[in-house]
């Protein structure tokens, strides 16, 4: 094989280069260089996200087990983006005293899980998904576990670990009966041999339900609750946002593709799924107190109208699958940046805490308002768009049923959105939280998240960008 | 950059200003100055409105900038008027530019204030351009949402309550419309073609009738909310209750109107078939409407209470209008927009002032007001007069037309819901009346109300212009019901194929 065909892999082995040039800057580093080390992992990974914007080469690897095209080059741009911003967001919370000492650490963590994500994306069989899988779950839970001190970090760390485990033994085992129904795990030779038989079928629904486990779809959600609240706000963000959309990708390219003859059967399991995530998150967001813990099933809810567009089966449907992630990105990550800023500074978590906000913290507070409404479908920002789009493509498919269901349910989440709203600007306190000021990294983050929910969907080209690498079955 | 966008752009400019500047002062002399800019810039879109029509000018919208915003939905970015956006226009121009004086004394988060009021304003202007569904749904959405911050931060009473329930109810509608607007695309090239969202085009074919029958109701309904149509109107009297003067102005004026507006440009004329098939059942909801909400402000103590009632009242008879298949009630419906939308802001203006001077709006423990300030003594007594259809003020013209319209359909049923509704304009003298009476006249019960003061210059800025354009239609009406009659007989044509 020539050297040059690697050429195929470059953002595996870029982002392998950033590890690992972390690991040696790491054993040179003492204590004191906490600071420098976050600008300097920082800097390589938006080197990294530079590169991934250059024009890169097609191809397949490894006989098959490896693909790359321009589809999953945009989704790996896309999951490059949510987690620069999320890395230069960690920055004001790794400077924390708790910290001294495992910073790198937190890096190598997060991008081996980015790794993972990356192979799992660019499949082209069913052992490299599931080795993509693995590799991104497991250093999650390390990083859930990441205040060591803490009780209710290690609980989450170790509840996430263990469910993750059992899905992926679901998930094999669906693999399993992939394979013996159709001779091969390679997603070409699957795809061929297709038929709509009981054990397909059945093997299908095992598979699903794995990768439902990392999308959170009901009902296989009940870890996302109790993770997210437990995981410092950073890595809940991460998995809310780069896990859920990353698997979302391969969830849409995969029902697309390789289950593409079984549409009749996932149609109906989609259908299930999505009126149970939407309002299934939406009832349990309404009472939560906790912030994280309601970002929790605010994420769980905003899952289930990502499979309004994927039900649709349409080139349309699956721009607007990948759109809706990047919107999310930018929305839920300015939740969750302005969640941990306050959380890091004051420790404070609940909603109650936030009375009166915005007369301490008005810049704050905006762009909580703005991430928030961008979460609802508000426009003119970004989410009003996503979801727009994501209810159009069902609906050109005349699922109006389900699109009635969906826009019900944006109501129900228009309630829990503006309960924060109303703590942040209707309400008034004697004392609430000081100004906060975070460092320059962090707010240069946040100010990325706006910038993103403001124009992401004002400037159609985004959308049209998106448009030009999707396909539909 | 074409002059219909400078309706939107204006505004925004307004907001970016002030946002610059923390002196309450100077906020709202910028605020005046901006919306004052947008009135005047209104003004002689109106001349150069008539200009094109006088020069023979037929096209049905004028001065229409259409770019293509997202390609794989055929989203445009299109803006026109016709009469009858232009003189809806009109409306929000006046209303948010008296609004700004009538909010004069707003001392708590002024910036904030007058961002958001603008805000609302900009999206009203918006939605009024938009020849496409989708920008107009956006600015819809985006005229609705700054009402749970307005009424909830500078409302009064259980303004959480109220804005929280104002606001899921209109988004609620607003969903439903969402839907009503897919359907509407997704069915507006029946015979293959380009599927548009520009609703002069979708009025052009004709949409199958399944179709018709599911999204019609969606999408009447989902406007209809925002028009207070009964059962779904129980946002309006809490949320104008609690809502700050201006706010109240601008939602009984204008917001409520997109309702209207909406019902009968978007639902009744893109999908006049349906419309015909369950125009009884919606016909029976105005009657209700317009009987319930005059006899609810019978009942009520509280001036707000009973001028909110009274919009409920009010609009039903848009509604009721706007069902009737006729082309003099159709110009009788856009004229009570007009109407309805000027007075009901007198009111709310005016009770805003009552209410900063005595503190109580319950009409029971005030008395011989007039007294005390006969300037808004008897700017009360005009907004009332002209409210129960008085000849000579604008609503009489709007009332009538409306009238003399569904007469022209012969049968019972639109018989017997004609004379319920007529009957409302009796009830609505009922309230308006004893309300004045006992406010205005009699002996002075409290007091302390000796010696309030009578109306500043920024309160007889807003309340004589007010008066201005409601006697100025009333006496010549002929201008605007000519241009508005004149700009429906292309719609109600196409309606009738």
């Amino acid at each position: 094989m020539e050297l040059s065909k690697f050429l195929i892999m470059r953002s595996e082995l870029s982002l392998l280069v950033v590890i690992l040039l972390l690991l040696i800057v790491e054993i040179f580093s003492s204590k004191r260089d906490q600071a420098a080390l976050i600008n300097l992992a920082t800097g390589f990974f938006l080197l990294h996200t530079i590169l991934g914007f250059m024009p890169g080469v097609e191809g397949v690897l490894f006989g098959g087990m490896y693909q790359h095209t321009a589809l999953t080059e945009m989704m790996k741009n896309i999951l490059n983006v949510g987690v620069l911003i999320l890395l230069m967001q960690s920055s004001g919370w790794l400077k924390m005293d708790s910290n001294i000492g495992k910073v790198s650490e937190y890096f190598m963590l997060t991008m081996s899980t980015l790794m993972g994500m990356y192979f799992m994306i660019s499949a082209g069989d069913f052992l490299m998904m599931y080795l993509g899988l693995e590799l991104a779950t497991i250093p999650l839970a390390a990083l859930v576990a990441y205040n060591l001190k803490e009780m209710k970090s290690i609980e989450a760390g170790a509840k996430f670990i263990l469910l993750a485990a059992l899905s992926s033994g679901i998930m094999l085992f669906g693999i399993s009966l992939i394979y013996g129904s159709s001779g091969s795990v390679i997603y070409t030779e699957v795809m061929g041999n297709m038929n709509m038989n009981t054990l397909q079928i059945v093997a299908m629904v095992f598979f699903l339900a794995g990768l439902g486990f990392k999308i959170s779809l009901v009902p296989f959600h009940f870890w996302t609750a109790d993770v997210y609240e437990g995981a410092p706000a950073n890595v809940a963000a991460y998995l809310s946002v780069i896990s859920k959309g990353a698997s979302a990708f391969v969830l849409v390219t995969l029902l697309f593709t390789v289950f593409k003859d079984l549409f009749a059967a996932w149609e109906v399991l989609l259908y299930a799924m999505a009126v149970l995530t939407m309002t299934v998150g939406n009832l349990f967001a309404l009472r939560q107190q906790n912030m994280q813990r309601f970002l929790a099933f605010s994420s769980i809810a905003q899952a289930g109208f990502i499979l309004l567009g994927i039900i649709s089966g349409t080139h349309y449907g699956m721009t607007t699958v990948i759109y809706f992630v990047l919107v999310y990105v930018f929305s839920n990550l300015g939740a969750f940046g302005v969640i941990s800023i306050v959380q890091n500074a004051t420790g404070k978590f609940r909603m109650d805490d936030y009375s009166g906000f915005y007369q301490t913290n008005p810049r704050l507070s905006l762009v909580m308002l703005l991430s928030l409404f961008s979460l609802a479908g508000i426009p003119p920002v970004a989410g009003f768009f996503g979801k727009f789009f994501l209810f159009a493509a069902a609906a050109e498919q005349g699922y109006y049923w389900l699109v009635i269901i969906a826009v019900l349910n944006t109501i129900i989440s228009l309630y829990y959105y503006l309960r924060v709203v109303k703590r942040m600007f209707l309400e008034r306190s004697d004392k609430p939280i000081a100004l906060i000021n975070s460092d320059f990294l962090t707010k240069t983050s946040i100010a990325l998240s706006v910038v993103g929910i403001l124009v992401v969907g004002v400037l159609s080209q985004v959308f049209d960008w998106i448009s030009l690498y999707s396909w539909g079955m | 950059m074409d002059r219909l966008s400078l309706l939107v752009l204006v505004p925004a400019l307004t907001m970016v200003i002030i946002a610059m500047f923390k002196d309450p002062k100077k906020v709202r002399l910028i605020a005046a100055v901006g919306m004052g800019v947008q009135l005047i810039q209104i003004l002689f879109l109106l001349f150069a409105f008539f200009a094109e029509r006088n020069a023979g000018n037929t096209s049905e919208m004028l001065f229409v900038t259409d770019v293509v915003w997202y390609q794989s939905l055929n989203i445009h970015y299109a803006v026109g008027i016709d009469g009858i956006s232009v003189a809806m226009l009109l409306l929000t121009g006046i209303i948010v530019f008296v609004g700004v004086f009538a909010s004069w004394e707003i001392e708590d988060r002024t910036q904030e204030f007058f961002i958001t009021l603008i805000l609302l304003a900009t999206g009203v202007f918006g939605f009024f351009i938009s020849l496409d569904l989708f920008t107009l749904f956006m600015f819809y959405e985006l005229a609705v949402i700054p009402m749970y911050l307005l009424i909830g931060i500078w409302g009064s009473g259980p303004k959480e309550y109220s804005a929280m329930k104002l606001t899921l109810m209109l988004m609620g509608a607003s969903a439903l419309l969402l839907v009503g607007i897919l359907g509407i695309y997704f069915n507006s090239a029946p015979d293959g073609g380009q599927l548009t969202f520009n609703f002069i085009e979708i009025s052009k074919v004709n949409m199958p009738m399944e179709a018709q029958m599911f999204f019609f109701p969606l999408t009447f309904i989902g406007f209809g909310v925002l028009a207070a149509m009964y059962p779904f109107h129980t946002w309006s009297p809490d949320g104008h209750a609690s809502a700050p003067t201006a706010v109240s102005m601008l939602h009984a004026g204008v917001l409520m109107k997109l309702g209207g507006y909406g019902a009968l440009r978007i639902a009744i004329m893109l999908m006049p078939d349906a419309a015909h098939e369950m125009a009884w059942f919606f016909i029976i909801l105005a009657v209700i409407g317009s009987v319930y909400g005059a006899l609810g402000a019978v009942a009520q103590k509280d001036l707000k209470y009973i001028n909110a009632y009274s919009s409920v009242s009010h609009l039903g008879l848009i509604l009721f209008a706007a069902l009737m298949f006729n082309q003099v009630a159709y110009e009788g419906a856009v004229l009570q927009m007009i109407s309805h939308g000027l007075i009901t802001a007198l009111f709310f203006a005016l009770i805003g002032m009552i209410y900063s001077r005595t503190h109580t709006r319950n009409i029971d423990e005030m008395g011989g007001l007039m007294k005390v300030m006969p300037v808004l003594g008897v700017a009360y007594m005009v907004a009332g007069f002209a409210s129960l259809g008085l000849p000579g003020f604008s609503a009489f013209v709007a009332e009538m037309t409306i009238f003399v319209g569904s007469f022209q359909n012969t049968d019972l049923f639109t018989r017997v819901a004609t004379v319920l509704v007529v009957s409302s304009i009796v009830i609505t003298a009922v309230y308006i009346l004893r309300a004045a009476g006992i406010m205005l006249y009699g002996p002075i019960k409290n007091k302390k109300f000796e010696m309030l003061p009578d109306a500043r210059w920024y309160d007889k800025v807003a309340v004589f212009i007010l008066i201005g354009v409601i006697t100025g239609i009333g006496m010549f009406p002929g201008w605007l019901s000519n241009m508005i009659f004149t700009d429906l007989t292309p719609m109600f044509e196409r309606m009738g194929n």
